[in-house]
C-alpha cells in the first residue's frame, strides 16, 4: 500500500518527534514548574527567550542551531570532541531542532495547568508530612495530567511537522533526515510526481487527526478521574 | 442552651503533651500580629477573635506555612522556628496536624487514599478505630467531590489524625456548614478531645463552638493578644463580655445526668452540691458529666423562692460579684456563685437597685427551661 520511501518518511517522522518530545519532556515540565511556582530575577527575560522559537522565522532557528551545534560550532565542536556526537545532517539533528521548536508549546501548555493546580492542596500535603519530591509526584504533576497531555501532544505534532530549522539544520537527507514534509516538499519540487506528493498530503492529515484524537482520548481519560464523578453527586 | 458534648473531666488529659510557646511578629501589608503566649500541652485551646484578628495567621505560623518576620516557636524542647539563629523547620517535618478551612481534600483519591496519604506505620493499628469513631467508614472507596461538607471535614480531620500529629490545629473547621452539620461535627470534634490524647488548637470566631469545646482560651483583637487563660475564669471577666458573645454571652456550668423522665422528655441533673436542673431529654447515660451552656440574658433572679411560677429551675447561689457600673446602659451584669461554679446573668440596673442587691447576698437563680434547649 505505501511505498518504501513513505514508509521510510514516516519512520523518520515518528522517530525524530518521539525523539524530540522524550527529550525536552523533563527540562519543560521543570522550567514550566520554576516559572508556575517561582519569582525570580529575570523570570520575564527567561520567558521571553523561552518563546522565541515560536516567534522567529524557523530557518532563523535552524540557522542558529547550525552555528552553535554545528562541526564549527561551539558547542558542537565540543560534543565532537568529548563524546563524538555530530548533530547536523543526522536524525538525531532534525530530533535537536523540531524538540527547540516544540519545547515553547510545551513549556507553556504544562505551565499553565500548573498554575491552576491549587496550591492550597500542595500545603496541605506538605502538613501531612509529604517533601517537596513528594508534593509533585504525588498532587501537583497528577492534577496538571489533563495539560501535560495537550502540551506534550501539542509538542508532538508540532515536532512532526517541524520544517524550516530541520532543513536548515539537518538537511534533507533520504532516509536520514527526510521527514514527512520534507519528503513532501522534495516531490512538490519534482515535475510529474503530484500523485505521490498527493499521498504524502493525505498521510500527513491522517497523522494528524491519529495523534488529535489520541490526545483527546488520552486527556478525557486524564479529566475523568478528577472531575467526572463530580457529576455523579 | 445545652449540647451533648460532655465536659472535660480533668483526669481524661491526665497525660501532658508538650506546651506550645510561641514570641512571634509578622507583618502582611497593613496587618501587624504580634503574640507571645504559652499554651498548655493538652485540652482545646480556642484561639479566638473576629475575622481580621490573626488568628489563622498565628495559625499558619505555628504550622511553618509562614515565616515570621521575627520571631521563636517551641513545641515543649524542640525548636520550631527561631529567626534569630535561622531556624525554620518546614511543615513536612512538624509532626502537626492541620485541619484547613475548606478540608483540602486531594481530588484524584478516594477517600481512603486521602486518609492513608500521611498516615504514620504507628498509626495502622488504630486506622479503623478513628474511622469510626469520625464515622467516616462507609466512604472509604468514594471521591471527595461526592462527600458533603461535614463529611470531607470529617475525613479532613481523620487523615490529619493518621499522621500521629503531636499537636492538631484546625482553622475555623465549621465554616459553610448549616445548623445541623455544624453541631454534628462539633459533637465530632468534642468526642476526639475527649478520646485521644492530642492537645488541639482550635481556630474560631463563634463564640457558642468555644463554650463547647474550649479548656483554654486565647483572645485576639487586631493582630494582638487581648487575653489568655482558662476558659471558665475569662467567660467570667465582665470586661470580655462584648468580645465572648456580648448580648449571646453564656455560662458554663458542668452537672451530671442523675436520670431521665420519659414521660415529659425530660433530664434530671445534679451539681456537686446535690442541687438538681432539669433539661429536656438528652442522650446520656446516668453519671455522665455533661457542659450546660446557659446564656446569661435567660437567668433570672428572686430574693426568695417563688411560687406559682412557671420557672422549673431554681439555684440557690450567692452574688459574688457586681459588674461594673455604667449609668448609660439599661444592665448590669452579675456573677453568682452556684456550687461552687460560677453563674453570670444579666438584669436591669432598675430592678438591681429595687431588689436592693449586693455582693454576698443569697439569691435563687431561675432559669428558663428553654435555655437548656439543644440548639
Amino acid at each position: 500500500m505505501l511505498s518504501d520511501a513513505e514508509w521510510q518518511a514516516i519512520l523518520i517522522s515518528l522517530r525524530v518527534a518521539v525523539t524530540a518530545v522524550g527529550g525536552i519532556m523533563v527540562p519543560g515540565i521543570a522550567l514550566a514548574w520554576l516559572m508556575a511556582r517561582h519569582e525570580f530575577r529575570g523570570k520575564a527575560l527567561l520567558d521571553g527567550v523561552l518563546h522565541l522559537p515560536l516567534v522567529l522565522p524557523p530557518v532563523v532557528v535552524g540557522y542558529l542551531l547550525l552555528i552553535s551545534l554545528g562541526r564549527q560550532g561551539w558547542l558542537g565542536q565540543w560534543l565532537d570532541t568529548w563524546f563524538g556526537i555530530t548533530l547536523p545532517f543526522t536524525w538525531q539533528g532534525a530530533a535537536v531542532a523540531a524538540g527547540v521548536m516544540a519545547f515553547p508549546l510545551l513549556v507553556r501548555a504544562v505551565r499553565l495547568s500548573l498554575e491552576a493546580v491549587d496550591v492550597k492542596l500542595e500545603a496541605a500535603a506538605s502538613t501531612l508530612g509529604a517533601n517537596r519530591w513528594r508534593v509533585f509526584f504525588t498532587i501537583t504533576l497528577p492534577l496538571a495530567l489533563p495539560g501535560l497531555l495537550t502540551g506534550t501532544v501539542l509538542a508532538f505534532a508540532r515536532a512532526l511537522s517541524e520544517f524550516g530549522a530541520t532543513i536548515t539544520f539537518a538537511a534533507n537527507i533520504p532516509g536520514e533526515t527526510r521527514t514527512l514534509p520534507l519528503a513532501l516538499y522534495t516531490l512538490i519540487q519534482t515535475p510529474g510526481a503530484e500523485a505521490a506528493a498527493a499521498r504524502l498530503c493525505v498521510l500527513s492529515i491522517i497523522i494528524a487527526m491519529l495523534s488529535l484524537l489520541v490526545s483527546e482520548w488520552l486527556a478525557r481519560l486524564a479529566r475523568r478521574r478528577l472531575h467526572e464523578r463530580d457529576s455523579k453527586r | 442552651m445545652l449540647d451533648e458534648t460532655s465536659a472535660h473531666s480533668p483526669q481524661s488529659h491526665a497525660a501532658n503533651g508538650p506546651a506550645l510557646s510561641l514570641d512571634v511578629a509578622r507583618r502582611q501589608g497593613d496587618f501587624h500580629l504580634q503574640a507571645r503566649l504559652t499554651l498548655p500541652g493538652n485540652g482545646v485551646t480556642a484561639l479566638f477573635g473576629a475575622s481580621g484578628s490573626g488568628k489563622t495567621s498565628l495559625l499558619r505560623l505555628i504550622a511553618g506555612l509562614d515565616r515570621p518576620d521575627e520571631g521563636i516557636i517551641h513545641l515543649g524542647e524542640e525548636t520550631l522556628t527561631d529567626t534569630r539563629r535561622g531556624i525554620l523547620i518546614p511543615p513536612h517535618r512538624r509532626h502537626l496536624g492541620v485541619v484547613f478551612q475548606e478540608a483540602r481534600l486531594f481530588p484524584h483519591y478516594r477517600v481512603r487514599g486521602n486518609l492513608t496519604y500521611g498516615m504514620r506505620a504507628a498509626m495502622r493499628p488504630r486506622f479503623d478505630a478513628i474511622i469510626e469513631l469520625l464515622g467516616i467508614g462507609h466512604l472509604l472507596q468514594r471521591f471527595p467531590a461526592t462527600l458533603s461538607g461535614g463529611e470531607a471535614r470529617r475525613v479532613a480531620i481523620g487523615r490529619a489524625l493518621l499522621t500521629a500529629p503531636r499537636l492538631l490545629l484546625m482553622d475555623e473547621p465549621l465554616t459553610g456548614l448549616d445548623g445541623a452539620r455544624k453541631r454534628e461535627l462539633l459533637r465530632y470534634i468534642a468526642r476526639l478531645a475527649r478520646e485521644i490524647d492530642i492537645p488541639i488548637v482550635y481556630v474560631s470566631h463563634d463564640p457558642g463552638e468555644l463554650t463547647a469545646i474550649a479548656d483554654y482560651l486565647v483572645l485576639l483583637e487586631h493582630g494582638r493578644v487581648l487575653a489568655d487563660g482558662r476558659l471558665d475564669a475569662l467567660l467570667n471577666r465582665f470586661d470580655l463580655t462584648e468580645h465572648l458573645g456580648g448580648f449571646d454571652a453564656e455560662s458554663v456550668i458542668v452537672a451530671s445526668v442523675a436520670e431521665h423522665e420519659p414521660d415529659y422528655a425530660l433530664t434530671h441533673l445534679t451539681l456537686d452540691d446535690g442541687q438538681t436542673l432539669t433539661v429536656p431529654s438528652l442522650d446520656a447515660g446516668p453519671g455522665e458529666r455533661l457542659r450546660l451552656h446557659i446564656p446569661v440574658r435567660d437567668v433570672a433572679l428572686a430574693l426568695s423562692e417563688p411560687s406559682g411560677i412557671s420557672y422549673r429551675n431554681r439555684l440557690h447561689a450567692t452574688i459574688e460579684r457586681v459588674g461594673p457600673r455604667n449609668d448609660a446602659r439599661t444592665s448590669i451584669e452579675l456573677s453568682l456563685n452556684v456550687s461552687g461554679q460560677t453563674l453570670r446573668t444579666r438584669l436591669t440596673r432598675k430592678a438591681f437597685d429595687e431588689m436592693g442587691l449586693e455582693e454576698g447576698m443569697p439569691v435563687v437563680a431561675l432559669i428558663r427551661s428553654v435555655a437548656f434547649e439543644t440548639r
